[in-house]
């Protein structure tokens, strides 16, 4: 891609995600007081992460049976306290696996 | 100090690893999509975000308009403001301002959600060993992706792209497991984000925005109906 054209759509791009990222850090400095707010920042990021990993994770391979088969290894590890790389690895080994029998 | 750096750092590796297999898979797009190696390793460098660089790849593939960039850009990574007022609860006071400028460019999902399970505050030591291994695997990993990414077969590189989710299953099982509240608020974000993914009355509803919506109906629900105790210290050491 022509080196000019490129840079201004990298400026736009880590500038609009760098400020989401930086703002809230560096502008709230106190504790929040409401234990509404505090108990829905303590969820956010399970919320986040079930979110994003669900339905995605079943078109990540770009074929479903061996999604499938990837995400239910997955969970099984996932379920017995694996670590995450484990996970992840084994994850991946399996949906490839999948991939060669189907 | 130099303890606390270190714990960071070995905490990083696992996400170090993850990153380098789905920031590997990033690199053989860009360059299959007309971008230079330089190139595709500089957008990791500088933006360090999984699903908002896979976007705004395509949109610079397509010559798409810039304010259509920002926009994008926004509604993905918005969730990014969420975590950061989340983290920003946590942190102690070593975190002085240039500190919190130089760590959120690095506050990525499973940075946040590390960080976050952390019993206690986390300082400046900690946050800079957890984040220097993922940057560094982030930005190796595609390199590795745009230089060597087109002589393996797509067998194995689409298998890869199972990577990150097997990882963010790994982060949410164990507290899924233990605490009810948890699991909850889990299954509620899980079920919205289906019911928007695969209904066609919810398809105006774009991807990052659907993420940001069902974490927060999700985590306000869970908030309102399953209130945190305020001794969060002691039971996040318990967790």
């Amino acid at each position: 891609m022509e080196w000019k054209t490129f840079l201004i759509y990298l400026l736009v791009m880590a500038g609009v995600t760098y400020l989401i990222r930086m703002l809230p850090l560096a502008a709230i400095r106190g504790k929040v007081k409401s234990v509404f707010l505090q108990s829905f920042l303590y969820y956010v990021p399970y919320a986040v992460l079930g979110a994003m990993t669900f339905p995605a994770v079943f078109s990540a391979t770009g074929s479903l049976p061996t999604a499938l088969v990837g995400t239910a290894v997955a969970l099984v590890l996932g379920w017995m306290e694996k670590g995450l790389l484990t996970v992840a690895v084994f994850a991946c080994v399996a949906a490839f696996a999948a991939g060669l029998l189907i | 100090m130099f303890a606390s750096y270190r714990k960071g750092l070995k905490h990083g590796i696992p996400i170090a690893l993850g990153y380098l297999s789905v920031s590997f898979a990033f690199g053989i797009q860009a360059t299959s999509l007309g971008l230079s190696p330089l190139q595709a390793v500089m957008i990791s460098f500088f933006n360090v975000t999984s699903a908002g660089q896979l976007a705004g790849l395509q949109l610079m593939a397509a010559g798409a308009p810039l304010i259509e960039m920002a926009l994008t850009q926004l509604t993905i990574n918005l969730r990014y403001a969420l975590m950061s007022l989340s983290l920003s609860q946590k942190l102690d006071k070593s975190m002085t301002l240039i500190h919190r400028l130089l760590l959120s460019f690095c506050n990525t999902d499973e940075i946040f959600v590390m960080a976050s399970q952390q019993p206690g505050a986390v300082g400046k030591a900690y946050l800079y060993g957890l984040t220097n291994g993922p940057f560094i695997g982030w930005t190796v990993g595609t390199l590795i992706g745009a230089l060597a990414g087109g002589i393996l077969p797509a067998a194995v590189t689409e298998a890869l792209g199972l990577a990150i989710y097997g990882m963010f299953i790994a982060i949410i099982l164990p507290p899924f497991r233990r605490s009810r509240e948890v699991r909850a608020v889990i299954l509620i974000a899980v079920a919205m984000s289906c019911m928007f993914a695969f209904l066609p009355l919810f398809s105006f509803i774009s991807d990052g925005f659907r993420i940001i919506l069902c974490a927060v109906v999700a985590s306000a629900l869970g908030a309102w109906l399953m209130p945190q105790p305020v001794k969060d210290e002691e039971e996040e050491a318990a967790a």
